[in-house]
Parts: C-alpha cells; sequence; structure tokens
C-alpha cells in the first residue's frame, strides 16, 4: 500500500460521489418544476439504496474471483476480508478504498438512467428496479471489464466505464423510455424549469469527471495526468462540436447546448482518457459533440420519450467513444495500439464490447421492468403525473414562490 | 369617467407610469398577463426539441380618469409605449358608471 496513492483515490472517490448530486442537478434543472424534487430524489435514492447493495453483494458479484467470465463469486460479501488489507486489483490502495471508489460509480451509473424515466415512474417502482439493476447488470457489467470478465479477456479496454457506466445507463434508458411509454402532455413542449441548475450541475460534473477519469488510474502517477488532460480537452472539444453543430441547424448557439456538449465529450473519452493521445482526445471530444447532438435529434424520429437524453449522450457517447478507443489507442500512453497505430484487431474487440453491452443491457432491463411493472406497476396514474411526481410521490414542492 | 386597459411591452411599463403619473392620474393597477396579437410567439429551441412559445409576457395596466383628461392621456401613453416593433400592445377605452372611495364614501369624479 502507497500513502500517495490512497490519499489520491480517496479524493478521486469523493469527487465521483459530488457527481451524482451534480446530476440531481443537471437533471433537476431540465424537468417541469413539478417534477423538480422527485428527479432529485431519483439521484438521492441511488446514493442511499446503491450504496448498501454495493456494500453487502455488488461489490463482491462484480471484483469477487471471476467465475466463468460471467459474475465475481462471494469472497467478499457483506464485505468479509475487505477491511484492513491491499486490494488484490490495485494492491496500492487498501481495498476499502478500491471498493469505496468503485461505489461512487455504481452509484452514479444508476442514476443516470433515471433521465429515461423521469416525470413518470413510480418511486417504488424506480427503488425496485434500481436494485435489481445494480445486482444483474451493472455488477456483471462491472466483472466482465474490470473483474476479469469476458470482455476483458478478450482484450477490450474500457479506461474509465465508457461501457459499464455510459452505453450501460443509455441502454438501461432506452430501455426505460420504451417499457413506460411517453409522458403525457409531451405534444405541449416541455420547457427545462431551471437552466441555471442544469448548468451549474453540469459543470460540478465536469469537476467530478477528474476524479471519475484521472482516478481510474489508481495510482498518482503521469497516467493519471495524462488521463487528467485528455479528459479536459475532450470536454472542451464538446462544448465546441455541440455548439456549432446546434448552431448551423438552429440558427443560435444554446447554453444547453454549450453544458450538453461538455457532457458527450466528457462521456466520449471516459473509455479512451487513460489510452489515447492528447490530439487524439481534441478529436474523440469534437466528434462527440457532433454525435450526440445528432443521436439527441434522433429520439423524435424513433419516438421514444428518452425524456432527459441518456440515450443520445451516454449511449451514443459512451458507443463513440469505445469505438475510438479501438481506433486513437497507442502503446505509448498504456500500452494497447489501435486501429490507427497498427492494431486493427483492438477495433474488433471494442466492437464486440459495445455490441455485447447494447445487447445485455437493454434485453436485461426490459426483463428486469417487466418484472417490475407486473410487481409494483412502473407509472404513476395520468392524474398523478399532471399533477407532477413533487406533490403526488412525496408530497412537497419545490418552489413556494 | 373612462377607464383604460393598457396592454404593453414589460420593458415600456416604467416610461407609462411616469407619463400618467405626471398627467395627473393618482392611481392605477397593473397586471402582469400573457398573450398574443398579430406578433404571436417566439421559437424556443432545448437541445433537439423545437418549441414554439405562442402567448408572451405582457402587462395590463387599468387606469380610471376624468372624462376630459383622456385624450392628453392616450397620446402620451401612446408616445410612451411605442418602440415601433409589432407587439407593442393595445389600448382599450370604456365607459365607466360610477366610482366609490370606499374610506369616505364620496361617489363619481370626486372619488378618483
Amino acid at each position: 500500500m502507497n500513502a500517495a496513492d490512497t490519499g489520491y483515490i480517496i479524493i478521486c472517490a469523493a469527487m465521483v460521489m459530488v457527481m451524482t448530486p451534480a446530476l440531481a442537478l443537471f437533471y433537476g434543472g431540465l424537468v417541469r418544476s413539478r417534477n423538480v424534487l422527485a428527479t432529485h430524489m431519483h439521484s438521492y435514492a441511488s446514493l442511499g439504496l446503491i450504496t448498501i447493495l454495493w456494500v453487502f453483494v455488488g461489490y463482491t458479484l462484480a471484483f469477487g474471483d471471476d467465475v466463468g467470465g460471467i459474475i465475481g463469486n462471494l469472497s467478499y460479501v457483506f464485505m468479509r476480508g475487505v477491511e484492513g488489507v491491499a486490494a488484490p486489483a490495485a494492491p496500492q490502495l487498501p481495498h476499502t478504498v478500491f471498493m469505496a471508489f468503485q461505489c461512487m460509480f455504481a452509484v452514479l451509473t444508476v442514476a443516470l438512467i433515471s433521465g429515461g424515466y423521469a416525470e413518470r415512474i413510480r418511486f417504488s417502482a424506480m427503488l425496485l428496479f434500481s436494485g435489481l439493476w445494480l445486482i444483474f447488470v451493472y455488477a456483471p457489467m462491472a466483472h466482465w471489464v474490470w473483474g476479469g470478465g469476458w470482455m476483458a479477456k478478450i482484450g477490450a479496454v474500457d479506461f474509465a466505464g465508457g461501457a459499464v457506466v455510459h452505453m450501460a445507463s443509455g441502454a438501461a434508458a432506452l430501455a426505460c423510455a420504451k417499457a413506460l411509454g411517453p409522458r403525457l402532455s409531451l405534444d405541449q413542449g416541455v420547457a427545462p424549469n431551471n437552466l441555471p441548475l442544469t448548468l451549474l450541475g453540469g459543470g460540478l460534473l465536469w469537476f467530478g469527471w477528474f476524479g471519475f477519469n484521472a482516478g481510474s488510474a489508481l495510482v498518482a502517477g503521469t497516467l493519471a495526468g495524462h488521463a487528467l488532460v485528455t479528459t479536459h480537452v475532450a470536454s472542451a472539444c464538446g462544448i465546441m462540436g455541440w455548439m456549432l453543430a446546434e448552431w448551423k441547424r438552429t440558427g443560435k448557439p444554446t447554453t444547453l447546448g454549450v453544458i450538453s456538449g461538455a457532457l458527450a465529450g466528457l462521456v466520449a473519452i471516459t473509455p479512451a482518457a487513460g489510452f489515447v493521445g492528447i490530439l487524439s482526445a481534441v478529436l474523440i471530444g469534437f466528434v462527440g459533440g457532433v454525435v450526440c447532438y445528432g443521436a439527441v435529434l434522433l429520439k423524435n424520429r424513433f419516438g421514444y420519450d428518452d425524456a432527459l437524453d441518456v440515450v443520445g449522450i451516454h449511449g451514443a457517447g459512451g458507443t463513440w467513444g469505445a469505438l475510438a478507443t479501438g481506433l486513437f489507442a497507442v502503446a505509448s500512453v498504456n500500452g494497447v495500439d489501435g486501429l490507427f497505430f497498427g492494431n486493427p484487431h483492438q477495433l474488433w474487440v471494442q466492437f464486440v464490447s459495445v455490441v455485447g453491452t447494447w445487447v445485455f443491457v437493454y434485453v436485461a432491463s426490459r426483463v428486469l421492468l417487466y418484472i417490475v411493472d407486473a410487481a409494483v406497476g412502473l407509472r404513476v396514474t395520468p392524474d398523478a403525473e399532471a399533477t407532477g411526481l413533487d406533490l403526488s410521490e412525496h408530497n412537497e414542492q419545490g418552489y413556494s414562490l | 369617467m373612462k377607464k383604460l386597459e393598457i396592454i404593453i411591452k414589460p420593458g415600456t411599463f416604467e416610461k407609462v407610469k411616469s407619463v400618467l403619473t405626471e398627467l395627473g392620474v393618482h392611481g392605477l393597477n397593473y397586471t402582469e398577463i400573457r398573450g398574443f396579437g398579430r406578433q404571436r410567439g417566439h421559437k424556443e429551441v432545448y437541445r433537439g426539441t423545437i418549441m414554439q412559445v405562442d402567448c408572451l409576457p405582457k402587462i395590463k395596466v387599468d387606469v380610471v380618469m376624468h372624462d376630459e383628461a383622456l385624450e392628453k392621456i392616450l397620446d402620451a401613453v401612446v408616445v410612451a409605449a411605442r418602440t415601433g416593433q409589432v407587439g407593442d400592445g393595445k389600448i382599450f377605452i370604456s365607459d365607466v358608471q360610477d366610482a366609490v372611495r370606499i374610506r369616505t364614501g364620496e361617489r363619481g369624479d370626486a372619488a378618483l
């Protein structure tokens, strides 16, 4: 164990934790004022529920000893053997610190899905789905990529969670949007209730992302510094990409476009942050901004109501990032070459990981949603939806003006 | 007595209020309203969604005056509220039958 690395990852874990409240602000500002608290609730409930489930069983399913490339075993169930020892996956860190850092990722990923079911899900259904999803979808996904499962074995790389966090939350949000159906009164238009809240949340997400990506190096060294720079550069370029695309299409750049572009860049660089060069990050971020803007427009064409654009930003951005890792990875950064550096095989395994993630997460999420619907009912009544979830589900209101 | 319902752009309210006060109007009420006329509304863009917002915020001033003050006030308000763009608003004029000052019970013009 190493004091510098330990101190560094403790701070990074705290930064990733802040991303979930930041997401609550980001999402909360985008919904109508009658749902602002319920939308915050989705993120904070994840902090509560997912943390407990992670400590009890989630962590061991993801990072316990590999069982057939599919799932971890129960060696760390209820934190057995975790306290006071070094982490097997990162011997420079105490096992507790590694577990806590990973816990924050699980919490955030579950909270990210909420953009797909916002403004219409029953709170009890949201809790039940989130808990089941952590155990049956997130834990295997994290195991496949980071816990020595089949994706890691075929050589797919995902530095900080392009597949595990972003593609997975995007695919799950698509499943939620399809299972729930569109919000009522969508045709009357949905204007965000508080864009400054969204901008503040987006800015804080950017801050937390340094812990997320640079922290994923798991050591306080050159690779962490490299990931910090690629992350920041890609986010900046995501802003420019989205802004220019939007300016060209609708005639004016918007603040929501700028903050969405920043997140698109961040999502796109997430799997690549510790594998690609800095100039590649420029391209990955810029294209990420343009691709995600295009992907957000798709929902109108296909008619699924992905309320807060999880599919368009996290799904599409994560997919682009995973493929871009297969294109731009260079061994001088972290030992893996991509297509442009003479290793076409890397692009192929990245592609397999993309397809595997989308298919598994989408199908598994639909099955879980079906079960939850049968158990407690997914959607609130039309009357409750019109009143707003703040009052109908939580007996409170966000604004008394 | 005449009553004016003056519907104006929110940005011209302060000017309209000050010309009314200068011309001896002792009291007025205003309401923040939304509506549309020939201007219709504007376009708002949120990521992929383009929304047509039909009803824009306006201010409606209600003011009652002596008959002889009417023309002078109308002229002044029109100058104060005019920007020359579509959407400057409208003034509706109606007769008022009577008025009562609640504190003293005075009636008619004396109540204004």
